[in-house]
């Protein structure tokens, strides 16, 4: 079982700037786990923690149910695929994925089966004998992905393989790893990114980093369907999450809410009687609106659309919001023309309509 | 006029002269030779940057052509002729040397010395470049390992005089032999060994100098490279000979070269070691030997010197063009 356990792990620089805490995550083998979160958050310093080229400052690290703290990075069964691929200038693409064998003292035969096996795999065979410098990005990035998977490692770890590339070839590297990942069901993989996609598409769950923690964790679509708090309310889908205030006026299976410009909204969110009179954050993602007559829950008119074919994207402002507030964005379906200026009407599913209260979910808080 | 007043005269001078030629020429080439007048006007302005390198190197050209390579020719000239400097006397002086004992000692000396200064202080300064990267004190350590290249070599010669004394209360390597109870003796007279006691001077100057440049370049390796080697498992050693090393090559290759080509220049030590006594000559201290007396073989011996040191020299060049690019 290569599962990974992080208990209470935490990251200070210098005994006094404070990077990640607290962080408790149970990683199963086989998993294919997707830090995200703002520039800045601790993603590669967690990443880099676990490969142990940083110290764990506090907290328990296992890999495969033993304490590895202490282990140096080339026993704990891990390899590494770095955002600037990292690869040996003056060694071929051969030699590259070659090294850690020889270093292992693996038997010549041995490595060059090996070797070969894994270019073809990754389309290097004609590449073998160049030096790095004489590749493309994604070529080098293959030959990066190549050097970790000859060392057959229990985890393999990205941080960020794919910022580097442009983006044709971002989606034609994201589908091969998804590949690679089909094939080696039992291999767990870490994948650090802040492209959306990445980790919608690739992740089994999804950790979400914020404010030196864990802000969610969850499949993509627990997500993206039920986030605990705003932050990952918003840091999930694009446009974000709008968020409005309103006030509780009706609890029980359903929950009633008045919004500021004085219409109501319905949300599938249960609460309790003493959440009655509550200031609460509705949020609406942009595409789960649906055009309404007057008696929708936002009106207001439409200031800019922006038309991206199969959707467009229309930002209103709502009636009696002030001139500084952030305009509310809607996806809608199709080509809409000749929206701007006009007067509209939106509302949105009960089950779609998020409620928060001073950041968290009522929906987790209640359940 | 005080000395100090005529000599901001002359510096004012001679900058306002530089100026004004490079301002005097552009403005003849740009203006007069060619206009950019309307009708071929992108031409011209072709035609002009094409000429303007040369217009603007031209002085410094001249003045190295006028104090290198005449010097160079005049010697090699020189050298064709006897000690009197009034009868042609064709390749006699180098001849000369060919069958001298002394100078095919120093050649071989010299020889040695090309083996083994620039090795041992490559290899010296890569590691201490090394070892003091990450440490605290590391500035420091580096700071004293750096400072003999402030020194003469004179200067340094006289400093070794003092480690290589017979006498045990001084020389430190006598003191050593004192403590063990065996009797003085002369490090620099003891044969072929006395070569290398010279030499350690050379390498303990120019250790510094091969420190600070691969340190530089070491520090410049990508870390994440290194982050690679360790999480593919190799040891510290085999990180420094198997990554590091091989990526700053074409610094090593500069630094000893350039190191070679102080070889083949340095007489300073040997001259003031030894005189070139007890079988330590070497050419440049064989050059100064001759100087003034014989000025034809001395000129001989420093055109065999140049033919020694040049390609060395050209290829320096094109290594550390490669470095650059
Ligand atoms: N050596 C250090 N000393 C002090 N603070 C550091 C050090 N290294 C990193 N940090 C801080 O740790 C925080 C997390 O850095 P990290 O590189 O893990 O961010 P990240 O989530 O990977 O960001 P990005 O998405 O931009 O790559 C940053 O705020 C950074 O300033
Ligand atoms: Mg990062």
């Amino acid at each position: 079982m290569a599962g990974l356990k992080l208990t209470n792990v935490a990251k200070t620089y210098g005994g006094s700037v404070e990077v990640l805490k607290d962080i408790n995550l149970d990683i199963q083998q086989g998993e294919l786990i997707v830090f995200v979160g703002p520039s800045g958050c601790g993603k590669s310093t967690l990443l880099r923690m676990i490969a142990g080229l940083e110290k764990i400052s506090d907290g328990a690290l296992e890999i495969d149910g033993q304490l590895v703290n202490d282990v140096p990075p080339a026993q704990r069964g891990i390899a590494m695929v770095f955002q600037s691929y990292a690869l040996y200038p003056h060694m071929t693409v051969r030699d590259n994925m070659a090294f850690a064998l020889k270093i292992a003292k693996k038997p010549k035969d041995e490595i060059n089966t090996i070797v070969e096996k894994t270019a073809e795999m990754l389309q290097l065979t004609p590449y073998l004998d160049r030096l790095p410098k004489a590749l493309s990005g994604g070529q080098r990035q293959r030959v990066a992905i190549g050097r970790s998977i000859v060392r057959d490692p229990k985890v393999y770890l990205f941080d960020e393989p794919l910022s580097n590339l442009d983006a044709a070839l971002r989606v034609a590297t994201r589908i091969e790893i998804a590949r690679l990942k089909e094939r080696m069901p039992d291999r767990t993989m870490i994948y650090v990114t802040h492209d959306q996609v990445e980790a919608m598409t690739l992740a089994s769950r999804i950790v979400v980093l914020a404010n030196k923690g864990i802000a969610q964790v969850g499949t993509p679509l627990e997500l993206y369907e039920t986030p605990q708090n705003e932050f990952v309310a918003q840091f999930i889908g694009s446009p974000s999450m709008n968020l409005l205030r309103g006030e509780i006026i009706g609890t029980g299976a359903q929950t009633r809410i008045k919004l500021l410009d004085g219409r109501y909204i319905l949300s599938d969110v249960p609460t309790t009687e003493e959440d009655l009179g509550l200031t609460v954050n509705v949020g609406i993602r942009p595409e789960d609106f649906v055009l309404s007559d007057e008696n929708g829950a936002y009106c207001g008119t439409v200031d800019i659309t922006e038309a991206l074919g199969e959707v467009t994207l229309v930002y209103f402002k709502v009636d009696t919001l002030a001139d500084g507030a952030e305009p509310i964005v809607a996806k809608l379906p199709g080509v809409q023309k000749d929206l701007r200026g006009t007067r509209v009407c939106l509302t949105a599913a009960p089950e779609k309509v998020h409620v928060f209260h001073e950041g968290q979910s009522l929906l987790y808080r209640n359940r | 006029m005080s000395p100090l007043l005529q000599g901001v005269v002359m510096i004012l001078i001679g900058l306002s002269g530089c100026i004004g030629y490079f301002y005097v020429s552009n403005f003849v080439l740009d203006k007069i030779i060619f206009p950019p007048k309307l009708d071929d006007q992108g031409r011209n302005i072709n035609r002009a940057n094409l000429v303007r390198p040369w217009l603007f190197l031209l002085p410094a050209l001249l003045l190295l052509s006028l104090y290198l390579i005449y010097p160079v020719v005049g010697s090699f000239y020189r050298s064709l002729f006897n000690r009197a400097n009034t009868e042609f006397v064709g390749l006699a002086n180098y001849g000369a040397l060919w069958n001298d004992s002394g100078f095919r000692t120093a050649l071989y000396n010299n020889f040695l010395w090309v083996l083994v200064v620039p090795a041992a202080s490559t290899f010296m300064g890569l590691l201490v470049a090394q070892l003091t990267d990450k440490l605290s004190w590391g500035n420091v350590a580096k700071s004293l390992i750096f400072m003999p290249m402030a020194i003469s070599f004179v200067g340094a010669s006289l400093i070794w005089r003092f480690v290589y004394a017979v006498d045990p209360n001084i020389g430190i390597i006598n003191a050593l032999r004192d403590t063990v109870g065996l009797s003085p003796m002369d490090p620099l007279q003891l044969p072929f060994w006395n070569n290398f006691f010279l030499m350690v001077i050379l390498v303990w100057i120019q250790t510094g100098f091969a420190m600070v440049i691969l340190s530089a370049a070491l520090r410049g390796i990508p870390e994440d490279t290194i982050e690679a080697a360790v999480i593919d498992g190799a040891k510290p050693r085999q990180i420094f000979f198997r990554i590091k090393v091989p990526q700053i090559k074409g610094t090593i290759m500069v630094v000893w070269t350039t190191i070679t080509i102080t070889v083949l220049k340095v007489f300073d030590i040997v001259y003031a070691m030894t005189g070139g006594n007890f079988k330590t000559e070497i050419l440049p201290s064989y050059m100064m030997d001759y100087m003034f007396r014989d000025d034809g073989r001395a000129t001989a011996v420093a055109f065999v010197i140049m033919i020694l040191v040049l390609p060395v020299m050209i290829w320096n060049i094109s290594n550390a063009r490669k470095e650059m690019r």
